[in-house]
């Protein structure tokens, strides 16, 4: 123990006292302890850190002898280190439930309807167009463009369709007024074959994409107005194989790996030899017929409606560039050799998408679109 | 063209087993395409039932009924109390005692069309009784089938009452529907399809029986005379180079043609007539040749081949008068008196009829072109000019006049004339040098020699072996010289022959061998643009959309288009779906409009939409005649040219449509409403797709657009873009449009061309941004594009941008004028801008603003 002071005040000197700084940490720990929230916690230190009996006894040390100081000072200093780690202590985890309460108190029904903004949408179409056209795209074709309103040579003298032909007729095809003035409303993407070989040397790869024309009224099946891809390909040692894969290839790419197809001999103007693709029916699955009756009742099986029964549905035509078409176009057909392949994008995207009705397509009620999104 | 598989296997050996399923899939592999599956969907019971009585109901719904009672044997409803059949018919075409087709309920008719008693009518109907087209006979619905008449008195007197109706009429039987493309015209007969399943089955030795192998007599000089005369031939073929007459005498007229050949014609397709008619047309199934039979005591001279004259008339057996045209081709009666349109349709006054005893018969081949045109013109589709056009066997007519000449005596009892007459001037084919090699080099499949020859042997060809008159280097054998059989003129040149030997040896067998091109560039700019300019119209919410780009004479007027405008001259469709949209869309905004009035009417209210496509401008002089010229060669440029200035402008345009709320009222608070800055600011975006800056303009006189509120936008380049903003009032009225509508339309081929070059890259300035604001008073009139190009004229190089963030009109600023809020932004390059410096650009740029304008700063 210290010797007495000069100045020694008995009453503060207890302040100083083991057992008494003991004492006001201990309550000190039990006001931070108690403080439900960073306020009292404030209130807490002022009381018992900056104020209270701790803050006395270090104001104390000065007025004890030296002797006695450095014993008074340790203990003090340790007593302030313990409440200053407490109160910190204390102060996180207070910040840490502040922090909580306000998340909490911030919180909102996230399920309330939002949709402040329109959300746009692709027409499934243009869509199915640009897949069509980005399978080919990356296999090495390009992709090209020409006029709906067209040229009778382009349209069909060029493709082999003679005067006589009976697609020119009007009950097929839109004549541009005078009806004697050449021009069409192309019924075909044909035209733009003819074109590309006009422009450009073989070896040629393109596919045409757009928007058709026939006379057919709107109807469930029909619309007047449809789109087609055609496939196009000049080059030395083409052959019906190098046709049939880069057919193959774009059903994959389009209808997945499984798609059952048959090809047949047919006949068009433009090809020689020609070939018809045909897909098994999607709803039929090729049997041709279909049940109706929910008991399966043999008699109420009748013909399937999307393939008419055949268990097939028309992909499109193709076949080998007819020599006429190469030669109306300057390509030496002794040289090379084409093939051209075809079909309507209103079918694709029904096969795909189970559009079933045409005037979906065509009319424009957004809730079509809609369902699409950006992507088919 | 139909085959019942009994007629086809008189002719050719069936696979062992085969259904219709089955004989339709040969013909598919032949490249026959499958069209419809007809018969063997029947069954029972269907029987002969006898009308007992019937009485006449009249109904609510203003339909007479005829409640019946019908005798049908042993299968009656309830036979053991002798109660007759009592059944409901919609039909009146029948009288009691008349033998009919009944229906008892159990039986099940074609199209799985279960029949059961039900009441109907008040009464309870134990079955129907039958029309053609329920049973699938045909397509007659007029009324139901009376035995009678429908089988012909002799045949209806072998029937009885409960006798079973489907082994009678055949309908157990399948037929099959194949589709014939145009080059395959001997398809159009059993004789052809024979062949081609045939060949589907690989062509075994002795499998297949020519229907039209029978023997013919020479041509005599006591036949009836017969001129073939063709002044004017079409494309240097003459009208009619075969033609062969045949006379059959005694004739008895009331003979019916047998039950057999009734029902092969009805289960191709054909109702039976009378006994010479039906024999034609049976023949003619058969063999693939068309016939006429003619009366022959109404014929007085020879029979003269020609071309019609001007003005001439012939009335066809359809009771149709018509004027010919000099390019159809007539059969006449001594040169004077049109008998028929040659290969199209008879006419009526040497129509056969119930008192004709010597008949005619003529077996003639005609130009296809020809008939083709005579069809068409006359909009006459016949089973002749069917076959015709697409080419007849020209060594076919002898034995097709045989064969009717046989029947006809058979089955009329007549007396064939040993007169002949064969007029022949076909010509030869011509062989054709084929390189055995090439089907292989063009399918990309081994084909050997054999099989090659094999294939064209079975097809009728004749093949010899090429050496003879090959002059060409190759080696030897390398070709043959085939003739084609007179049935197939569609045979002419090498990948015809290609095409037949893939098709024999099955396109199945055709190997798939992925084409590797080398030299793709990809999507071109103008591709990439496009849908660049969808997708930013669908960020920006709206909902891309398709139109027919038909629209009304009348849209030119109600959009207020003045007398002047370019959109006025319009490529009119010389044949239009409808008179009420004759014209093509010369903006995609008439067209879309459409689409608006559409999804308003289902009920939408906040509508986005847009469409990108061509419109069609073939401005107000343009000249539309584009030449047409041959297709032997290449045309030269300047044809093409010609071809290509004919044609109108068809640029890409896309136009956007929006009404409604542009951002949604709800829990959030209001919804904004759509106005013209939401479009123009939906140009900005499609521009900033393609990083070009739009330049503003207002412009008052731009229909369909409210000339307060349309903005003229354009490239900093003064190049036109197109219009954008809200649409007049009046316009919106006068098409039944919502209030309020807001539209743009855009010229994406100038989009397309000014984004054409790589955007080059501008360093950019990391120094901090120093902002000024600045009021300025101005008039009312000035544009908020005036005082900012002002501005940014005084503002100096460190400008970075200006922001009108407040417009103030009122008592504060005083009448006719208003307050514009702008602030400046300023950064430099490589320094930190003082205050001093900064409020200097602010003073220049106001000094500016004041030069041009008279701006004020407040």
């Amino acid at each position: 123990m210290s010797g007495p002071n000069k100045q020694y005040d008995p009453v503060e000197v207890a302040t100083l006292d083991p057992a008494h700084l003991d004492a006001a940490v201990t309550a000190a720990f039990a006001a931070f302890a108690a403080a439900g929230s960073l306020e009292e916690l404030k209130t807490a230190r002022l009381a018992h850190v900056d104020k209270g009996a701790v803050a006395a006894a270090k104001r104390e040390i000065g007025a004890l002898p030296p002797s006695a100081k450095a014993d008074a000072g340790k203990r003090v200093g340790a007593a302030l280190a313990e409440l200053g780690r407490a109160l910190a202590a204390r102060t996180v985890e207070l910040e840490a439930e502040r922090d909580r309460r306000i998340l909490v108190e911030e919180a909102v029904d996230v399920t309330m309807p939002v949709g402040r903004r329109a959300l746009g949408a692709r027409h499934p179409l243009t869509l199915t167009t640009q897949r069509l056209q980005d399978a080919f795209v990356g296999m090495g074709w390009e992709v090209v463009e020409g006029p709906e309103v067209e040229s009778e040579w382009m349209n069909f003298d060029a493709l082999n369709l003679g005067k006589d032909h009976p697609a020119r007729q009007m009950q097929d095809t839109f004549f541009v007024d005078p009806p004697d003035g050449g021009l069409v409303l192309r019924t075909q993407t044909s035209p733009v074959q003819i074109r590309t070989m006009l422009d450009r040397e073989p070896p040629i790869y393109v596919v045409s994409t757009g928007k058709v024309f026939r006379t057919d009224e709107l109807d469930a099946t029909h619309t007047p107005v449809f789109h087609q891809i055609e496939a196009l390909a000049v080059d030395k040692g083409l052959t019906m194989a190098h046709l049939r894969g880069a057919i193959d290839h774009f059903v994959r790419v389009m209808f997945g790996e499984g798609t059952r197809t048959r090809v047949r001999a047919s006949y068009f103007p433009f090809t020689e030899p020609s070939m018809e693709t045909d897909f098994v029916c999607f709803a039929c699955h090729g049997d041709g017929r279909t049940n109706d009756a929910p008991d399966g009742a043999p008699e109420l099986l009748r013909a399937c409606r999307t393939c008419g029964g055949s268990g097939w549905i028309e992909l499109g035509g193709s076949g080998m560039v007819n020599r006429k078409v190469l030669t109306a176009c300057g390509i030496d057909p002794d040289v090379y050799t084409g093939f051209a392949f075809g079909l309507g994008i209103e079918r694709a995207l029904q096969l795909r998408s189970g559009v079933t009705d045409m005037r979906d397509i065509v009319e424009g009620d957004v809730r079509f679109s809609q369902q699409f999104g950006m992507e088919v | 063209m139909r085959i019942p598989l009994s007629w086809l296997a008189d002719h050719v050996d069936l696979a062992p087993g085969a259904t219709g399923r089955d004989v339709a899939a040969a013909f598919v592999s032949v490249g026959l395409e499958e069209e419809d599956l007809h018969g063997g969907d029947v069954t029972g019971p269907i029987v002969v039932g006898r009308v007992l009585s019937f009485s006449d109901e009249p109904q609510k719904n203003g339909k007479v009924i005829r409640w019946c009672t019908v005798d049908v044997g042993p299968h009656g409803q309830m036979e053991s109390e002798r109660i007759a059949q009592e059944i409901v018919c919609g039909a009146h075409n029948f009288e009691v005692g008349d033998l009919v087709v009944v229906v008892l309920p159990g039986a099940v008719l074609p199209g799985g069309f279960a029949i059961a008693a039900r009441k109907t009518y008040g009464h309870v109907s134990h079955g129907m009784i039958c029309a053609e087209d329920e049973l699938g006979l045909g397509t007659d619905h007029a009324g139901i089938i009376v035995l009678d008449t429908y089988l012909g008195a002799d045949a209806a007197a072998e029937v009885r009452p409960g006798d079973d109706a489907i082994a009678l009429l055949g309908l157990a039987e399948e037929v099959v529907e194949v589709n014939v493309t145009p080059d395959r015209g001997y398809c159009f007969s059993v004789r052809g399809l024979a062949r081609e399943y045939w060949h589907a089955l690989g062509s075994p030795e002795g499998g297949f029986r020519d229907p039209a192998a029978v023997p013919t007599p020479a041509p005599s000089p006591t036949g009836y005379a017969v001129e073939l005369t063709d002044e004017t031939p079409l494309e240097d073929r003459t009208g009619c180079d075969r033609f062969v007459t045949r006379v059959v005498r005694g004739v008895d007229p009331t003979r019916p043609s047998p039950a057999w050949m009734q029902q092969r014609l009805t289960q191709m397709g054909m109702r039976p007539i009378s006994l010479a008619v039906d024999i034609t047309n049976y023949v003619m199934l058969a063999v693939g040749q068309p016939l006429h039979a003619y009366d022959l005591a109404k014929l007085s001279g020879p029979i003269v081949v020609r071309r019609a004259r001007p003005g001439e008339h012939l009335t066809t057996l359809d009771a149709v008068d018509r004027t010919l045209d000099p390019e159809d081709l007539l059969i006449t009666d001594g040169g004077e008196v049109p008998l028929a349109l040659a290969g199209v349709m008879g006419g009526a006054t040497s129509e056969i009829d119930a008192s004709t005893t010597d008949v005619l018969v003529e077996a003639a081949h005609f130009d296809p072109t020809t008939i083709a045109r005579s069809s068409r013109r006359h909009k006459l589709i016949s089973e002749a000019s069917k076959r015709f056009e697409r080419g007849v066997d020209p060594d076919l007519a002898p034995a097709a006049a045989q064969l009717v000449v046989d029947l006809l005596v058979e089955h009329g009892g007549g007396t064939a004339d040993p007169g002949v007459t064969d007029v022949d001037r076909t010509s030869r084919r011509a062989a054709y040098l084929l390189e055995v090699d090439l089907p292989s080099r063009l399918v990309g499949h081994r084909y050997p020699r054999e099989r090659v020859v094999e294939i064209l042997r079975d097809l009728g060809c004749t093949v010899v072996d090429g050496s003879v008159v090959d002059a060409s280097d190759g080696p030897k054998g390398a070709h043959v010289l085939v003739t084609s059989p007179s049935w197939r003129p569609d045979l002419v040149d090498g990948p015809d022959y290609v095409e037949e030997v893939a098709r024999v040896n099955g396109y199945d067998n055709i190997p798939s061998v992925t084409p590797t091109p080398t030299r793709g560039r990809g999507l071109t700019h103008a591709q990439r643009v496009g849908r660049l300019v969808a997708n930013a119209l669908v960020g920006r919410g709206a909902t891309e959309v398709l139109t027919y780009p038909f629209v009304a004479e009348s849209l030119a007027d109600a959009f207020g288009l003045a007398a002047d405008d370019e959109r006025r001259s319009a490529t009119r469709v010389a044949n239009p779906l409808s008179d009420e949209a004759p014209l093509m869309r010369t903006s995609v905004l008439a067209s879309l409009v459409e689409a608006l009035r559409r999804n308003v009417s289902r009920g939408q209210k906040d509508i986005a939409i847009f469409e990108l496509g061509s419109v069609t401008l073939p401005g107000p002089d343009s000249e539309h005649t584009a030449p047409v010229p041959g297709v032997e060669r290449r045309p030269d440029p300047e044809t093409v040219a010609a071809i290509e200035a004919a044609l109108p402008r068809q640029p890409r345009h896309v136009a956007v449509v929006e009404v409604g709320e542009a951002e949604r009222a709800g829990w959030w608070g209001p919804g904004r409403a759509v106005d013209w800055s939401d479009l123009v600011d939906a140009a900005r975006a499609v521009a900033a797709a393609l990083a070009l800056e739009l330049t503003v303009e207002a412009d008052p006189d731009h229909a369909p657009w409210h000339p307060g509120r349309c903005a003229r936008i354009s490239l900093p380049d003064g190049t036109l873009v197109g219009h954008a903003g809200e649409l007049h009032p009046k316009v919106l009225a006068t098409l039944g449009l919502p209030p309020r509508t807001c539209a743009a339309e855009l010229d994406v081929e100038v989009l397309t061309v000014a984004s054409a070059s790589a955007t080059r890259f501008e360093a950019f300035s990391t120094f901090p941004l120093a902002f000024t604001d600045v009021a300025l008073v101005v008039d009312a009139v000035v544009t908020a594009a005036e005082v900012e190009t002002a501005l940014r004229s005084g503002a100096g190089e460190w400008l970075e941008s200006v922001t009108l963030f407040d417009v103030y009109a009122g008592d504060q600023v005083g009448a006719g004028l208003k307050s514009l809020a702008y602030r400046l932004a300023f950064r430099a390059d490589g320094r930190t801008l003082t205050t001093e410096e900064v409020n200097g650009f602010r003073d220049a740029a106001v000094a500016a603003a004041s030069a041009a304008v008279g701006a004020v700063q407040r």
